[in-house]
């Protein structure tokens, strides 16, 4: 229990090594399948494949992200947050290759088609702005930027709540019909957002309850 | 009337897909060594996923090669077995087609319930390979086996108020798992003009690469409109019906916006969400460039006609 609570610097090496490398896994066998290693494939349509898994991953990094607070404050294992960082930027990792898929595989860097689809298509336009919006967090993301902004850091990061409704819209838009999988993404996003409010307000009532007690 | 006498062997029974697209350099270099080693054990076999033979060759086929049979079975749309492409590949498995009815009625004056086996005894089977373009923007080439639907439909002698034809589904959610949940408002309905119903390039398909078409792709038989968005080409048919009204079709009464009736293949008019100006063909490397959108899906020969004077881009 212990060195659940207290972990050794080692410990917590070795899990970041190991979470890491499970957080590539996805990367790994996206690659075999586009380039047919390993006999991976990407079925009949390995484009849409890219594209929709890159995303898909985005997505679900940015919502694993989010869950590191509250499983933090519920949990009390206040070393959870050492991880976010990490988590984060795979997401942003993933988002950038769902990109990268969209841009360079499927559109051949047409330039001209790309601009119309950001500016003609709403859901390519959201997912587009929260791409944007995710560069500066990313660019801000390591130590020495943390200490040079400050308190306007935190502000900035509070950017990723944004960014993470206008994904899950982005997905949800671009569905023909099943809603099913980008509402489960929303639920998670629900919940995960309300668990702030939640943890808010318990620690707004804190100061309150004490002078009762005394 | 044709009356064919059941071949010794099927094609399907011996032929695997790289034979069946050399078939004539395979015969000739292989000669009759082969018929001879496989006509003494094989007896004709009956029932679904079996072969045909004698197809009649079209001139309607494109020449353009094929997509393979793993392409074409396993990458599908068909939300009566679930919402992704790989879906209905697995959950069609054990769906038996036989026996099947279909119930054709209506403005006709031979309205009639006939057995799948009924419906095409009459006529010979061809061989249509057709270019198929899906409203999502990628398209295969299908080696389809069927009859021209209006050879079927002429039985039936549709009168003079016959205006539109309607094609529906099987709604069976026992059989059919995606129907369990409303993804779309079962049963699924198609329409066509009677004129296109009746264009020669319009087909009642039962097959694919010289075998029974599996449950996946339709089975027992589909509707292929090569012209108009896969999404026309309506599955698994137990209702025909001739209209005087235009039927309202399963996607445009979802979508209105998005889908109409005609959906007809046309590079200049976008769907709301994507470009409809190329296609990329299924079966090509990840790498490899999208092509582009032929108006008509390139058959504006044979149907351009039946649009004389419409607008295209109100009436996608």
């Amino acid at each position: 229990m212990n060195t659940i609570r207290n972990p050794s610097p080692l410990f917590l090496k070795s899990l970041k090594v190991a979470v890491f490398a499970l957080c590539l896994l996805p990367f790994a066998l996206l690659a075999a399948g586009a380039f047919g290693v390993a006999g991976y494939d990407l079925g009949a349509n390995p484009v849409e494949a890219l594209i929709h898994s890159t995303g898909k991953w985005g997505l679900k990094f940015l919502l694993i992200t989010l869950a590191v607070t509250p499983v933090r404050r519920l949990s009390g294992l206040n070393w959870v947050i050492r991880f976010r960082r990490m988590l984060g930027l795979f997401a942003f990792f993933y988002l950038v290759l769902h990109f990268a898929s969209y841009a360079l595989i499927d559109q051949r860097l047409d330039l001209g088609a790309i601009l119309e689809d950001i500016v003609q298509r709403p859901f390519i336009t959201i997912g587009m702005t929260a791409l944007l919006l995710l560069v500066p967090l990313a660019a801000t993301s390591t130590k020495g930027m943390m200490r040079r902004l400050g308190k306007r850091w935190q502000k900035l990061h509070r950017l990723i709540y944004p960014i993470a409704v206008l994904g899950v819209w982005h997905f949800y838009w671009q569905v023909k019909q099943d809603t099913l999988e980008p509402l489960i993404y929303a639920g998670i996003l629900a919940v995960l957002l309300a668990s702030r409010l939640f943890i808010r307000r318990r620690r707004a009532r804190v100061p309150v309850a004490v002078p009762g007690h005394g | 009337m044709l009356i064919k006498r059941p071949a010794d062997i099927r094609p399907s029974e011996i032929t695997d897909e790289s034979i069946y697209l050399n078939r004539r350099e395979f015969l000739r270099a292989a000669g009759l060594t082969i018929a001879g080693i496989t006509l003494g054990t094989a007896g004709p076999s009956s029932g679904w996923a079996a072969g045909y033979d004698d197809l009649v060759k079209s001139p309607l086929s494109t020449d353009e090669p094929p997509n393979s049979w793993e392409d074409i079975t396993t990458y599908n749309n068909f939300y009566e077995f679930g919402v992704g492409k790989s879906d209905p590949a697995r959950n069609a498995r054990d769906f038996q087609p036989l026996p099947w009815e279909i119930a054709i009625g209506g403005e006709c004056d031979n309205p009639r319930t006939l057995s799948y086996e009924d419906l095409v005894k009459p006529h010979a089977f061809e061989e249509r390979i057709y270019r198929l373009r899906c409203v999502e923007a990628w398209s295969m080439v299908v080696p389809w086996v069927g009859i021209p639907l209006a050879d079927i439909l002429k039985r039936f002698e549709p009168n003079s108020r016959a205006r539109f034809v309607r094609f529906t589904t099987l709604f069976d959610p026992k059989r059919m798992p995606g129907q369990k949940r409303r993804t779309l408002d079962w049963p699924y309905v198609e329409g066509l003009t009677i004129e296109e119903a009746m264009n020669p390039l319009t087909l009642m398909a039962v097959g694919v690469y010289g075998r029974e078409l599996p449950a996946q792709n339709g089975a027992p038989l589909r509707l292929v409109v090569p012209w108009k968005y896969g999404f026309k080409s309506i599955k698994s048919i137990v209702r025909i019906d001739f209209t005087e009204t235009r039927p309202t079709n399963t996607w445009s009464a979802e979508i209105p916006g998005e889908y109409g009736f005609y959906a007809n293949v046309n590079p200049n008019v976008d769907h709301p969400r994507w470009s409809q100006a190329k296609e990329r063909r299924i079966g090509n490397s990840a790498f490899a460039p999208k092509q582009p959108t032929q108006m008509f899906n390139g058959y504006g020969e044979q149907v351009a006609h039946l649009y004389k004077g419409l607008d295209l881009a109100r009436n996608f």
